[in-house]
């Protein structure tokens, strides 16, 4: 029955975008950590987002099959951030360098905002479809009684 | 007997299929949401039935195994699993190469599970003459 395989597809989304809340949450709680655990600013952290196989066929081989397939999606890696660090100057802060400024991670904070709402956005939608989902099949369950 | 009776059902379970399958593939266009360059797909629900139900198989529909002999087998035709799914073409396509417009597709899937439950209720109907039909009351 395909219609389960939509909590799959949906139930995998939620994982991701509540990865990426996470990542979101990290990035804020820490976007004036100068200095972390290794010593070097803290860099603000992003999920990547891949389409991976789920539901109908994922698990067989036949190549014909794999255009009507579903797609979940999975946070296949967790990258740094590689915009370049904030400088601030602040030549009174232990942290500072020989001309006064100190390395500040490199999140932007009305980037992390906007991610942090499209996340919660796509969490709800995700949800929608699978109470959509378990009403359809509570219907069908309940078929010819 | 038995036949008529699958057949009387036939066209209603194969979209309730089909609704479901197609409900899956339009989950997989909301999930991907945010994946850079996934292209949003669906298919045609009307060529998806007809296909489904054996009808006009020259315009589209399924895959057909070619038969040189007729000692072939005629192999799988028809059937819900070959519904031709397309890539849907975006109104607005983001830089990343994403093609999944989040109204359109939310769009759809309630349309499509609207429809379904109007399948569910046809099934349910057709059952309950059946039945009545069954006692001879």
């Amino acid at each position: 029955m395909s219609l389960s395989h939509v909590f799959d597809i949906a139930g995998s989304a939620l994982t991701a975008q509540s990865q990426r809340l996470n990542a979101v949450a990290s990035n804020l709680a820490n976007a004036d950590s100068a200095a972390s655990s290794n010593g070097q600013p803290y860099r603000a952290k992003q999920v990547v987002f891949t389409a991976v196989p789920l539901g109908r066929n994922a698990m067989g081989n036949d190549p014909t099959a794999m255009s009507g397939q579903g797609m979940g999606v999975r946070v296949t890696s967790v990258i740094d951030d590689p915009a370049p660090p904030r400088m601030v100057y602040d030549p009174k802060s232990p942290l500072a360098d020989a001309k006064g400024y100190v390395t500040m991670p490199n999140v932007n904070v009305v980037e992390e905002m906007t991610n942090m709402i499209s996340a919660s956005r796509a969490y709800q939608m995700n949800m929608d479809m699978m109470n959509t989902a378990k009403n359809l099949l509570i219907k069908t369950l309940a078929l010819g009684q | 007997m038995l036949n008529s009776l699958d057949q009387f059902l036939a066209t209603r379970v194969s979209a309730l299929d089909l609704r479901a399958q197609r409900s899956e593939l339009l989950a997989s266009n909301v999930a991907n949401a945010d994946t850079p360059n996934y292209k949003a797909r669906d298919f045609d629900f009307t060529q998806a039935l007809q296909s489904a139900l054996g009808g006009h198989r020259s315009n589209g529909g399924g895959l057909q195994v070619d038969r040189t002999s007729p000692a072939h087998l005629a192999g799988i035709n028809g059937g819900t699993g070959n519904a031709d799914v397309k890539y849907r073409i975006p109104v607005q396509a983001s830089i990343d190469g994403n093609t999944v417009e989040l109204d359109t597709e939310l769009g759809q899937f309630t349309d499509n599970a609207v429809r379904f439950q109007a399948d569910l209720t046809f099934v349910s109907s057709q059952i309950r003459l059946l039945q009545i039909a069954i006692q001879g009351q």
